[in-house]
């Protein structure tokens, strides 16, 4: 295929249109929608309100929940171990298990050790690298109402309006009061935030925040806040196991829970670790790719998390709702699905269609902006086609240079432009093409305002905690989520720990969930945790032998 | 619909395979059969799991790459590095005063730096990271910080290193001096943090948690919004990253434009 400076000569016919319409955009935005226009829009075209998609969970605690026909799989599913699995002799006794090495395990295990645990009986597990997580791939920023012109009130009133006021207040409120402490012990971990030279924050807006309140470092915001944290962990002589996630939880004899199972992923050995309190920060389930989306998650993104934490018998909440990030990169081929940062839009860059010509305010809050970019490429029929056979919608990233002066692109969004350039395209001089991508586990295990279960011993933070950002997230509140409920569950869980012995350790909650299935009429040899996602070819699948060797 | 892909030939560790053209060497190797447990993370860029190291053909040189970032070529001989070791020294970054000689008394063997800038020529993010081990040296903490920001600590610099330099803990610890004692703290932040813990906004939160949905319906849509921020100041984080002496010129790439 020829390309022009990275783009097919059928899509720089519409990138002509984009050109020609610029100069008079420049000063002209789209208007926001109404409430009542958001929700019709919602309800047309949003993949979370297609009925035919879902199906209501038919068991446990949270019996009746609509879930997405990939996600009710993964509860519909049998566990990895026999309830009769030898579990008497106890690899690790710890204080605290975290499980997953992601930002809120991270930030939990240092706030245990802060609330006074010891760290050589603090054992963070994780099923890849120390820090590989989506915590590290955020990019845009983190919220937090620190300017004399905002308020946590204000702040209270985005997040609830952009989860369609459907969020738990109390968990809200925790969020938006804790932002500017988090914000704080950032500063004193020394993360390196985009400030001037008084030390003032550079602040943008984000989609559905009334406020400039995202605090960003350039579009690495993710990957520094994570880098810090796992360095102080390691300073502070925190244990970090990776390689071995959690393939189920263990309870005691009054069925709380005391530990995991762990699996060695390169020794296949189980290893039991027996823990006073354990954290849950499995991150979300992007990987297990709901209604056939792209998704921006890490590789472990598998939504273990929920089906142990199901299995204990913790309450689901919100799972009905994933969210679709807008801005997906829908072109190339090979970038498809990758995160494209609501950042490029906070700093004013506008969705056009195959005309050039604006359709959606460039920051509502996310699930409307991705109903609009669905509802362009399909009933409108106004999408641009990829010669890969997919459509997408135009982002005028150039608009970013234009706006805030030549070189903006290059400082403040050097991630993105990197990308791009592996691949041949000059976002500087081009507009991208985006379409929306699975971004977000917007529910989770319910918890209280100190992520602790209804459980005893179990505690979650991070993106498998739901209820936080209702049916959808504003951006920004989830890097501020992960640490304000990471470090509330640390703190809590180090509590726990200190009060409570765990007993004998069983797997009778395995055995339990066995007969709730069988009750049920599932019928199934589809197992979980799933672990890692599968993408080997379909060639060499053909011929794969399951053989010892 | 998309066209049928050539197929080049590739050597993936050691062993010959015809795979798809465009794909990226993660997708390829995937393509391949592998199912993959080490060296690979994010597929986004942004993680550092998937450093791999390869020849071309007719070529003398090792190239490195990250798997997910980059596409296959035919002639390709590749191997992928799981991780480069570098435990460092633990530290207690609060009580550290950074001096001149920070740097250098936590990493000692900066000092065997021979600048042959292979770390350079080898970093997929395109840093100058022998630059930064010179600024470390010379004990200018800002600058180390600065041009080594947009560092995925891959550690592909490290595995190449003739003089075992840890150049990516340097960078980390350069960074969180710099983020720590050389940023002035924000005093709006600190004035907000004061306020928080005065418990100044509880009774209105607290009103605003017991309002009947239609009320904070009305109080949601009646929000005023700020214009964005002006992003034309003196000391534009969007224009010069971070600092006013932010040593990284953009003026050569901004040429022509």
């Amino acid at each position: 295929m020829e390309l022009i400076n990275g783009y097919p000569a059928s899509m720089r016919e519409s990138i002509a249109l984009v050109e020609r319409t610029r100069p008079a955009r420049l000063g002209r935005t789209f208007p926001a929608m109404s409430l009542d226009e958001r929700k019709a829009l919602l309800l047309a075209h949003h993949p979370d309100y297609q009925a035919h998609a879902k199906r209501p969970l038919r068991f446990g605690p949270s019996k009746g929940m609509l879930l997405n026909h990939e996600l009710a799989d993964l509860f519909e599913a049998r566990p990895l171990v026999r309830p009769d699995l030898d579990v008497s002799t106890i690899d690790a006794d710890v204080d605290l298990l975290v499980i997953g090495g992601g930002g809120a395990g991270t930030v939990a295990a240092i706030w245990a050790v802060q609330s006074g645990l010891d760290p050589a009986r603090v054992l963070i597990a994780t099923k890849l690298r120390h820090g590989d997580s989506n915590s590290t791939m955020a990019q845009g920023g983190i919220q937090a109402a620190d300017r004399p012109e905002d308020s946590p009130v204000q702040h209270f009133l985005d997040v609830m309006g952009g989860g369609h006021f459907t969020n738990r207040p109390d968990l809200v409120r925790a969020l938006v009061s804790d932002a500017p402490l988090i914000i704080q012990w950032h500063e004193r971990l020394g993360v390196m935030y985009d400030k001037d030279s008084q030390g003032r924050f550079v602040e943008n807006p984000g989609g559905g925040t009334s406020r400039n309140r995202m605090h960003s470092a350039r579009d690495y915001t993710g990957l520094e806040i994570m880098r810090v944290l796992r360095d102080e962990a390691r300073n502070l002589g925190i244990r970090v196991i990776e390689f071995s996630p959690a393939i189920e939880l263990l309870c005691d004899d009054w069925g709380h829970v005391a530990g995991a199972v762990l699996l060695n992923l390169e020794t296949r050995r189980y290893h039991i670790v027996r823990a006073a309190a354990t954290v849950l920060t499995t991150g979300g389930l992007g990987r297990v790719h709901i209604q056939r989306f792209p998704t921006t998650n890490h590789y472990g993104a598998t939504g273990d998390g929920l089906v142990l934490a199901y299995r204990v018998g913790a309450e689901l909440v919100d799972l009905d709702a994933v969210q679709y990030h807008p801005t997906g990169a829908a072109f190339p081929a090979q970038m498809a699905g990758l995160l494209i940062t609501e950042k490029v839009r906070g700093l004013g860059a506008q969705p056009l269609n195959r005309l050039g010509e604006q359709f959606v305010f460039p920051l509502e809050p996310r699930d409307v902006e991705a109903a609009a970019f669905i509802r362009e490429c399909g009933e409108r029929g106004l999408g641009i086609p990829t010669p890969h056979g997919i459509c997408g919608v135009w982002l005028d990233a150039p608009m970013v240079d234009l706006l805030h002066g030549p070189g903006t692109i290059r400082a403040a969004l050097p991630a993105m432009y990197r990308m791009y350039m592996r691949f041949g395209i000059d976002m500087t001089r081009d507009p991208i093409l985006v379409f929306p991508t699975l971004h977000y586990q917007n529910g989770g295990v319910a918890a209280d305002e100190h992520g602790a279960t209804r459980v005893p011993g179990l505690f979650v933070a991070g993106e498998v905690m739901g209820g936080i950002h209702g049916k959808n997230r504003l951006m920004g509140n989830s890097l501020l989520d992960f640490n304000v409920f990471g470090r509330r569950a640390g703190i809590a869980a180090a509590h726990y720990a200190r009060t409570h012995r765990p007993g004998r350790l069983s797997l009778a909650h395995v055995a339990e969930y066995e007969r709730m299935l069988r009750e049920a009429g599932i019928e199934t040899t589809r197992t979980a945790p799933r672990i890692l996602p599968d993408y080997r070819g379909k060639e060499a699948l053909e011929r794969y032998l399951d053989v010892p060797v | 619909m998309s066209e049928p892909a050539t197929l080049v030939t590739m050597e993936l560790m050691g062993k010959e395979y015809r795979v798809p053209s465009g794909l990226t060497i993660l997708a390829a190797m995937e393509y391949a059969g592998y199912k993959l447990v080490r060296g690979v993370g994010c597929r986004g860029g942004f993680c550092g799991a998937c450093p791999t190291l390869y020849r071309r053909e007719g070529s003398h040189r090792i190239f490195t790459a990250l798997a997910c970032q980059t596409l296959v070529e035919d002639g390709m001989c590749l191997v992928q590095i799981p991780f480069v070791p570098a435990p460092t020294k633990p530290y207690d970054l609060h009580s550290i005063t950074p001096q001149s000689t920070t740097l250098l008394r936590f990493f000692p063997e900066i000092a065997g730096c021979v600048a042959c800038n292979t770390c350079t020529r080898s970093c997929p993010q395109g840093l100058p990271v022998m630059d930064y081990i010179q600024a470390a040296l010379r004990g200018d903490i800002e600058r180390v910080a600065m041009l080594s920001f947009d560092c995925i600590a891959c550690g592909i610099c490290s595995s190449r290193c003739p003089a075992d330099i840890k150049h990516y803990a340097v960078g980390l610890l350069a960074r969180r001096l710099y983020g720590k004692y050389l940023v002035p703290p924000s005093a709006d932040l600190a004035l907000r943090v004061g306020e928080i813990e005065a418990g100044r906004y509880d009774a209105e939160l607290r009103e605003l948690m017991e309002l009947p949905l239609a009320d904070l319906r009305a109080r949601y849509e009646q929000r005023t919004f700020e214009p964005a921020a002006d992003q034309n100041g003196e000391y534009s984080a969007t224009r010069r990253y971070n600092s006013p002496m932010d040593p990284v010129d953009y003026q050569d790439e901004l040429e022509g434009v």
